[in-house]
């Protein structure tokens, strides 16, 4: 490892790193023994599953490991035609929020759900960074379930993090901005006199995993960057860290980097609890959506909510505390006993490692520096157990293992360090390509870490892969860690920019999930339960068109009467009861998505027809050797014309020699 | 074709259906996938190995047999219920006279099979298509296989009594 150089690069100027790390060939790193490690034989399964963040495609995406394999890009803030999210009727109220209909969002960091906190498989909670939600994936179905929009906030970056019962997840806004309301509309200029951080608190149901926006922490403003729940001995508390505590609002490169420390905020959720049930929160209005989708109609819908009720953090002292942290923290992970929390300094050379007992006995005796914006400031030293001296350059992420060992990604310096918790030291270090994010160990932000491998997600691949023009794919780099050394064993690809992700054992997800909805269980208010139930019904201007899809075809295939700027309404049944066979339903002109139909669900595609003709629709997804065959047509007349509405199927030749 | 589709044709395409796909060999990965979720079918849980040496092609394969499938005097109740399932799960592809659809017509296939084979068959079709060589000799006239609808058992006694009903029984 040329440490020293990349020193030096860094002392020139470290904002050339995206380009300038390339610490060595493209595999030199990779030694014998790693495609035995990593090769899933055809037909064999993986043993963990890993969830990792889209970034900016707005959705999750499934791999198996240790092969890589892509297994499901699941859509949830992005509209996704490949399934028909946000197409349909049906899933359209999802992105619904307080500023209308929002297909795009940048989905940064998965939190699997925990009981005593270990991975329990139920749920993975994703958030929106850009238009502030929590996303809830139910995991028997790998579908989003639940959106949860955040009132007061921006930029929600410092979540979905998750107590250890998953009692709540929490979501910190990353801009600090006015509440929202009339009080908004105020001079940029006055950032330090109108600008508030927020800090949400979703409680979740532990049986339905319903989500609910319980109360908010009022903060000074300043940015809020990542966070993490203590467990264990510091369940109860939960950790943020910021920066930007120069509270600047322009050309932050500069002016949210001149104080020697920010902070990490340490907040006492228990006690917060305490002041709500006490009556100390403040109802305040505002205005968010919360949609679900049920899973027996099939069906989401937005339900916009008007209050939120708001504890000040200056006036309710002992919720939060301030602990100095060296620059620009932008990590803060809390070790599996909850004793230590490490925080990371983008700009900073060294790591700081919390106590959690120091930081407690430090409250206890005032040991306070002063105040921030009404917030009490421990002592740096009396909250530290330690530094680790120049472990690299641009520390981000830590993730732990279960046997004492903390791994930091180093953004700069291009590279994960193992180190020892306890003791501060380094240990082992490897090279990363390129410009690594943030890592995974499976398990490793629980009680009880699986380890076994260390995943880096990097933003640059530059030379990994076969070029693909200016966009090369983004990466993931797994390393195996059973051994002393760290060693790398598979690069694999991933969709838009991979953020945070988290993995667990296969087992613990396969065995709940489902393989079909139950067709007599679909209470979706225009279902088809059977080719019988297939109808056509004019109210007005609207059509309804009850459909069905089975092995080959659609029923009804032949339909007339519809005119031009009639809102048609497809709804589809799939009838199959058979595990992996959705069907597709495509039309001819749409302004809209496909369909992509489960076993036993029923799904709606609305279409205005602008011209008249015959209009063919299709299924889309290959389902059988008469797949090509599963087709029917629409006829489009003239709006105003006398053609009887109709849907029929099957006149066959045998029918019509019947009739003869 | 056409000539095909005589009466040997009806039988040999009995219920045959979609899905070009076979499945192959042992499914040695369903383990873990058998949760208590309802919305779980039993599909996968047949034992499918490639023994077809001791495959009965008149009792088919599965938990039927003459010991467990008793027909009597005709169940009303039972019929009702098995043309509510057929109406939702079967109609698209069959017909109540003997003309082929997607699969075959029912007419008189109470007549040609036994009431276990047929439990089996329609509760567990993918062990069998791949075993049974009248199963196998029409899917390549057919090309169909028939899908799993993922019936419950009491599902498919009350579809066996629809059929003996269609086929006139008393
Ligand atoms: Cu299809």
């Amino acid at each position: 490892m040329k440490l020293q150089s990349v020193f030096l690069y860094s002392l020139l100027g470290i904002t050339l790193v995206g380009t300038s790390c390339k610490p060595k060939g493209t595999s030199s790193a990779v030694t014998g023994g790693a495609a035995e490690k990593t090769y899933v034989p055809p037909g064999k399964y993986d043993e963990l599953y890993n969830f990792v963040s889209g970034g900016f495609s707005g959705q999750m995406s499934v791999y198996g490991l240790p092969s890589g394999r892509l297994l499901r890009v699941i859509p949830v803030f992005s509209v996704d035609p490949e399934k028909g999210w946000g197409y349909s009727e049906e899933t359209k109220p999802m992105l619904n929020t307080s500023h209308g209909f929002v297909p795009w969002d940048d989905l940064h960091h998965v939190e699997l759900s925990q009981t005593n906190g270990e991975v329990n498989g139920k749920w993975v909670f994703g958030n929106a960074n850009n238009t502030p939600r929590i996303a809830r994936i139910d995991l028997k179905t790998f579908r989003t379930a639940e959106i949860i929009e955040l009132p007061n906030s921006a930029g929600n970056h410092s979540s979905p993090y998750g107590t250890e019962n998953t009692e709540y997840v929490v979501a910190g806004t990353r801009f600090s901005v006015p509440a929202d309301g009339a009080g908004s509309d105020v001079p940029i200029s006055s950032y330090k006199e109108n600008f508030k951080g927020h800090i949400s608190f979703i409680s979740v149901d532990k049986e339905t995993g319903k989500m609910d926006l319980s109360f908010q922490i009022r903060t000074p403003g300043v940015n809020f960057d990542l966070a993490r729940c203590g467990k264990a001995k510091s369940h109860g508390w939960f950790f943020f860290s910021c920066y930007n505590t120069e509270q600047a609002n322009t050309l932050l490169e500069v002016n949210a980097s001149k104080n020697d420390k920010d902070f990490i905020m340490a907040v006492n959720w228990k006690k917060a609890e305490e002041y709500l049930k006490a009556g100390k929160g403040k109802k305040v209005p505002v205005k968010y959506a919360h949609n679900t989708y049920n899973e027996t109609t099939h069906t989401a819908t937005s339900e916009f909510k008007n209050e939120v009720i708001v504890l000040d953090a200056a006036e309710l002292k002992d919720i939060c505390y301030f602990i100095p942290c060296p620059k620009s923290p932008h990590g803060c992970d809390v070790n599996p006993t909850g004793e230590y929390i490490v925080g990371s300094g983008k700009l900073a050379a060294l790591l700081p490692v919390f106590s959690f007992d120091k930081i407690q006995t430090a409250i206890a005796e005032k040991q306070f520096e002063g105040e921030y914006g009404g917030i009490p400031v421990i002592k740096y030293e009396a909250a530290l157990h330690g530094e680790v001296q120049k472990p690299g350059l641009g520390p981000l992420h830590t993730e732990f293992d279960a046997n004492g060992f903390a791994y930091t990604s180093f953004f700069v310096s291009s590279e994960v360090v193992k180190w020892n918790v306890k003791e501060l030291k380094v240990v082992d270090r490897v090279p990363t390509y390129y410009s690594v994010g943030h890592l995974c160990v499976p398990g490793g932000n629980t009680r009880k870490p699986y380890g076994k491998y260390v995943i880096a997600y990097n933003k640059i691949t530059k030379d990994r892969y076969l070029p693909t023009g200016p966009e090369l794919s983004q990466s993931a780099q797994l390393f195996d860690i059973s051994g002393d050394k760290m060693q790398l064993i598979l690069d694999f690809p991933t969709i838009g920019e991979p953020h945070y992700a988290q993995a667990a054992p296969a087992e613990l997800f396969t065995k709940n999930q489902y393989k079909i909805y139950k067709i007599e269980e679909n209470k979706h208010p225009y279902v088809a339960k059977g080719e019988a139930e297939t109808k056509a019904v004019r109210e007005g201007n609207k059509v309804h068109i009850y459909l069905t899809t089975i092995r080959s075809h659609i029923a009804p295939d032949n339909i007339e009467g519809v005119k031009v700027g009639d809102e048609v309404y497809f709804h589809v049944t799939n009838l199959e009861q058979d595990w992996d066979i959705p069907h597709g339903f495509a039309i001819k002109g749409a302004n809209n998505g496909e369909l992509l139909i489960m076993p036993g669900e029923t799904t709606t595609l609305k279409w205005i027809p602008e011209k008249t003709g015959i209009f063919p629709m299709y299924c889309t997804d290959f389902c059988s050797a008469l797949h090509q065959e599963m087709q029917g047509y629409v006829r489009v007349s003239p709006a105003g014309s006398n053609v009887p509405l109709t849907a029929s199927i099957g006149k066959n030749a045998a029918d019509e020699k019947a009739q003869k | 074709m056409k000539r095909i589709v005589s009466f040997s044709f009806a039988a040999a395409c009995l219920f045959a259906l979609v899905v070009v796909s076979c499945k192959g060999g042992e499914d040695t990965n369903t383990s873990g996938t058998n949760g208590a979720s309802q919305e779980t079918p039993s599909a996968n849980n047949s034992a499918t190995s490639a023994n077809t040496a001791s495959y009965d092609p008149k009792r088919g394969e599965g938990k039927f047999d003459a010991s467990n499938v008793k027909v009597a005097a005709l169940d009303e109740s039972m019929v009702t219920k098995g043309d509510a399932i057929f109406k939702t799960k079967c109609s698209a592809c069959h017909k109540l006279t003997d003309e082929k659809l997607v699969g075959p017509g029912w007419k008189g296939v109470t007549g040609r099979k036994e009431p276990y084979w047929i439990m089996n068959f329609i509760t567990n079709p993918d062990a069998m298509i791949d075993k049974d060589p009248e199963l196998q000799a029409q899917l390549e006239i057919c090309l169909v296989r028939m899908p799993n609808q993922n019936l419950t058992d009491d599902d498919a006694r009350h579809i066996l009594e629809f059929m003996r009903k269609n086929d006139g029984a008393k």
